[in-house]
């Protein structure tokens, strides 16, 4: 179908004022700032991947890989990186489950449950998933 | 090369945009032009609140909704008009149902209609109480799938192009750039709604400056029945914002400054804890406007920094039924006026709502020019009479936009082609706003002659009139043209120009002003919304008709009248309140009211 | 009395100057008045060349927004009160071009919004003497929070995505589209998801989160734009595992 168009309409006036977005864009306001440390925060979800797939490599490998693995984790710079990483990777879990309410709605019923709700639900599932896996390590 | 269509829409309001799908849907070979000066969504019929009237309730009857319409405006409605809008009505609004427009609901998933002031039945279509926006933004959204139509968005319409008697087209300024062009048609169709910036009180938006009546008075057709100025009982004090009338619909009270329901003095009926259709806070717009002024008058108002004022009261309401039937009025009162319906009382007083008068046209849109059509509130059919009754307006404009569009169709397809010579009269017009506008170095400031005219239309032809004021208004309004002519324009930009503009809409506004002081000193009566204090009772002897106010080559107005269309219903009285108007009102008349549970 | 505030608005001349300026004007005010009130009494009483749109004066025409102290707002529903003792420091809306002064222009999202098909799509169209298509109080209240956008075009200010990107489609017509979407009269989803499931569409979107927060009329674009995703992936998953379409 053919599309309605604007006779007036001129996309790309040179007398426009076209204005070029600041680098530090990010830094105008907090909630700004919020979303590129969550986007940031990615890289540290990448490293904490590439740990876990080291981590797997070196139980693979035998004991003494594993020891050494251990002794490495140990070092100050990897806790460092670890601790930081820790760090944003609950701060991603946190944005992540406030975004969910919004994008899930969820219904019993005829009523819309409330977004609170749905929210609690995310985190008595991480708290459920955790303890499972707490069980199995501490268990084992 | 000036763009050619074969019929050229100004306004892209709800009439606007009904007549421009109108048209595709009547024959899709031709080609359509939308000339708005503002983006189409931002038409003033998005203010509109609380409804839009249509037969639909299986105890209601199109008779009915056709007398209310008639008794409310005082006799003064062309009948046969009244009859096709009536029957029209109810189809039209559902046709808006089908292009998804969310009206309320019953909880079985039909429409929910209410009550509304001056209707004996619940016929009035809502989406809660913000009606008009959504109708609006349905209408736009649905037109963007019709590709025969093309828009001129923010291009603002300074004059007709007319040769031979015959309307062929626009001439605008494209405000983005300020090039002045000609677009040329077959035929013209005017939606540029109504005029309530004449006055200094007013619901109405910015844009709505008459624009579309002064262009068609000064090209020649006359206007009709313009001294009928709706005052809407409750307003704001200070921005004028509307409290719809859905509020009272819904049970609210008008209360004077002792808690009295004082409607109950004006011959309205008595108080009832409930509402009850035609009576008390339900009565016509003009009789509770003109019961607030007698209420002034014996002392019983609130003075406000603002004026003197009435409350309304919904408290008793509750929070659960405002939020679901009149949210808005909440979200208006919270943030303009501080305050919160569910706990306090509303202050309100009359403010200029609507415009019963327009271009004078017949019940197809066509105005006594060839090749121009008009529709909504700019057009004057007339349904509306010396009163129009709420949420009769909104159905009127996809109506008529309706009928206009498709009479303008037939037309076009059989009109000659437009001569190439009235494209010359954009040159000269070009000439006009360069001298007028840009040319000299005026002394007069836009904004004091606006608020002089204001102030001298509300001073002449407020609720109550009398020939003294009004000679006075004519004069000063005389006065104003002439110093109009010294105008002071400091913006020398021909991008986005808003003081050129405002101007040109000044000047819209002074013709229509004139038009309408001529019209009200003609009219030696009192009918309706024109109440003259030396003339205070209805003529019908003299003055069942329409007055038709057309403009002589000075400028001056000539006024004439011609008879009203009477087919089923004689001229009665108006009764409101328990007395009964043809004999059925009683059981209405204690019945308790409610509407359907939709939100 | 009325108490006086100082207004730094910005202007932009597009035949005279390149950049846009800063001009300060002081006006009186009382608690009633919007900041829109404050820029008429500019134009009406100080400098008649101050451009800006502006029309219903009751935030449902969109008309009127614009930078109130780096926030998109709409200047007849911000009160001048509520940033004594100022100043106040009035600029365009940011992410759009600027036509001139406070005025900007929109056409993007204009066009944008055709793209997404914003009205009712059906196989089959019932006549309209067959009555109303029967939806439930609770069917309208699926979609109604988005049929309440009024285009104001605060949600593209406040989106730094589009700011970054201005190919993205934006959180106002993802709403809208959504806003068809969930209406039980519609049968559109399907052609609507071809436009937003491209890169420029839903995936643009990194939920910023700020639309939502600056909407006036609480649409919350971002929550469309999120169940979209959620709906888009979901229909790709079921793609995957049932090829043929179960
Ligand atoms: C606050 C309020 C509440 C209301 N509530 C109700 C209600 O509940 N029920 C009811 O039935 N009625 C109601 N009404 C009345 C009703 O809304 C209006 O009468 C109706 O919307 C007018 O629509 P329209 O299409 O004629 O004009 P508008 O919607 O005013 O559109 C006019 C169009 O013309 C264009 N235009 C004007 N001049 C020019 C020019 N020079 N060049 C180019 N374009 C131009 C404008 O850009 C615009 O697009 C209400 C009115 C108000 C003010
Ligand atoms: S979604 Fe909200 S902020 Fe965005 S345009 Fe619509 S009303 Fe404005
Ligand atoms: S002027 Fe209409 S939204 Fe502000």
């Amino acid at each position: 179908m053919e599309q309605t168009h604007t006779y007036g309409d001129t996309p790309y006036h040179p007398r426009w004022l076209r204005r070029r977005v600041s680098t530090y864009w990010w830094l105008w306001k907090p909630a700004y700032l919020r979303f590129i440390l969550r986007e940031g925060s990615c890289m540290f979800v990448g490293w904490f991947t590439v740990y876990l797939l080291l981590l797997l490599a070196a139980l693979l490998e035998g004991p003494l890989a594993y020891e050494l693995f251990l002794a490495w984790s140990a070092t100050p710079a990897v806790l460092i990186v670890n601790v930081v990483t820790l760090g944003f990777v609950v701060f991603h879990a946190i944005t992540f489950f406030q975004a969910a309410p919004q994008a899930m709605v969820v219904r019993l019923g005829r009523a819309r449950v409330a977004p609170q709700t749905v929210l609690l639900g995310h985190y008595a599932g991480w708290v459920v998933v955790s303890a499972v896996v707490a069980f199995f390590l501490l268990g084992a | 090369m000036t763009p050619s269509y074969d019929v050229v829409l100004v306004g892209g309001g709800g009439a606007g945009l009904r007549a421009a799908i109108a048209i595709a849907e009547t024959n899709p070979r031709l080609t359509i032009a939308v000339v708005s000066k503002v983006y189409p969504m931002r038409s003033h019929t998005v203010s509109a609140e609380g409804g839009a009237a249509g037969v639909i309730a299986p105890d209601d009857s199109i008779d009915e909704h056709i007398y209310d319409t008639i008794s409310g405006g005082d006799w003064l409605c062309d009948q046969d008009a009244v009859e096709a809008f009536v029957h029209e009505a109810p189809q039209e609004l559902m046709r808006l149902e089908h292009w998804g427009c969310p009206w309320s609901r019953e909880p079985d998933g039909r429409v929910a209609v209410r009550p509304f002031g001056g209707m004996k039945k619940m016929r009035t279509w809502f989406a809660a109480d913000k009606t008009g926006f959504h109708m609006l933004h349905t209408l736009f959204q649905t037109s963007l799938k019709y590709g025969g139509v093309t828009r001129y968005d923010e291009w603002f319409v300074t004059r007709l192009l007319v040769d031979d008697g015959r309307v062929q087209g626009v001439v605008a300024i494209d405000l983005k750039s300020g090039r002045v062009e000609a677009i040329t048609a077959k035929a013209v169709i005017l939606c540029t709604g109504g005029c309530g910036k004449v006055f200094p009180f007013t619901t109405n938006a910015a844009i709505k400056t008459g624009d579309g009546m002064t262009l068609a008075y000064r090209a020649g057709a006359p206007l009709k029945d313009m001294e009928f100025v709706q005052y809407h009982p409750t307003g704001l004090p200070f921005t004028g914002i509307l409290i719809t009338e859905a509020a009272r619909a819904e049970g609210g009270y008008l209360i004077n400054k002792d808690g009295y329901r004082y409607l109950q003095d004006y011959n309205l009926g008595t108080p009832q804890p409930h509402p009850v259709f035609r009576s008390m806070e339900l009565g016509p717009r003009d009789r509770l406007s003109q019961a607030f002024v007698k209420e002034m008058e014996k002392g019983r108002t609130i003075e406000t920094p603002y004026g003197h004022v009435v409350h309304l009261d919904l408290r008793h309401l509750g929070e659960k039924k405002i939020n679901a039937k009149i949210p808005f009025v909440r979200e208006l009162c919270t943030k303009y006026q501080n305050l919160d319906p569910v706990r306090d009382l509303i202050p309100v007083r009359p403010v200029v709502h609507y415009m019963m008068g327009g271009i004078h046209t017949d019940i197809h849109g066509a105005t006594p020019l060839p090749g121009l059509f008009a529709a909504g509130e700019a057009a004057c059919v007339s349904i509306n009479g010396a009163n129009r009754l709420g949420s009769n307006s909104l159905p009127e404009l996809l109506v008529f936009g309706a009928r206009a569009g498709r009479a303008a169709a037939e037309y076009a397809s059989q009109a000659r082609e437009v001569d190439p010579r009235v494209i010359a009269q954009k040159t000269d017009e070009h000439r006009r706003l360069e001298q007028e506008l840009f040319g000299r170095k005026g002394r007069e400031r836009i904004a004091t002659l606006r608020d002089e005219m204001q102030k001298t239309m509300e001073a002449s032809a407020g609720i109550y009139r009398a020939a003294p004021a009004l000679r006075q208004g004519v004069a000063e309004l005389q006065r104003l043209q002439e110093r109009y002519a010294d105008i002071a324009i400091e913006d020398h930009s021909r991008t986005f120009n808003t003081e050129r503009v405002s101007a040109l809409e000044l000047s819209f506004l002074l013709d229509v002003a004139q038009s309408m002081l001529a019209a009200a000193l003609a009219r030696e009566e009192s009918r309706g919304a024109h109440q003259r204090t030396d003339f205070p009772k209805r003529d019908d002897q003299r003055f069942l008709a329409h007055s038709l106010v057309s403009r002589n080559a000075d400028g001056s107005c000539r006024v004439e009248h011609r008879p009203v269309t009477i087919t089923r219903w004689p001229p009665g009285e108006r009764v409101y309140g328990e007395a009964a108007p043809h004999g059925t009102a009683h059981q209405a008349a204690d019945r308790p009211l409610s509407s359907g549970a939709g939100v | 009395m009325a108490q006086r505030i100082r207004l730094q608005i910005a202007r932009y001349r597009p035949e005279q100057e390149s950049e846009a300026t800063f001009d300060e004007y002081e006006v009186p005010y009382t608690k009633e008045m919007a900041v829109l009130d404050g820029l008429n009494f500019v134009k009406d009483r100080l400098d008649g060349t101050l451009a800006y749109r502006w029309s219903c004066r009751m935030g449902i025409c969109g008309s009127c927004g614009m930078t109130v102290n780096g926030e998109p707002k709409l200047t007849c529903a911000t009160f001048l009160g509520d940033y004594a003792p100022g100043p106040l420091r009035v600029e365009p809306l940011r992410n759009f071009p600027v036509i001139r002064d406070l005025i900007v222009d929109i056409g993007d999202f204009m066009r944008k919004l055709v793209r997404v098909k914003p009205w009712i799509v059906r196989s089959a169209e019932k006549p309209i003497a067959g009555g109303e298509y029967l939806q439930t109080p609770e069917q309208l209240e699926e979609y109604k929070p988005f049929s309440m956008c009024i285009n104001c075009m605060l949600c593209y200010s406040a989106c730094p995505i589009y700011g970054l990107d201005p190919k993205f489609i934006g959180p106002a017509a993802i709403a809208l589209a959504q806003r068809y979407n969930l209406d039980n009269r519609d049968e559109g989803s399907a052609d609507r998801m071809e436009v937003l499931s491209e890169h420029e569409g839903i995936w643009g979107c990194t939920f910023v989160g700020e639309c939502t927060k600056v909407c006036p009329k609480h649409v919350d674009p971002a929550g469309a734009i999120q169940r979209y995703k959620l709906t888009a992936a979901i229909d790709s998953m079921k793609a995957f595992f049932a090829p043929r379409g179960a």
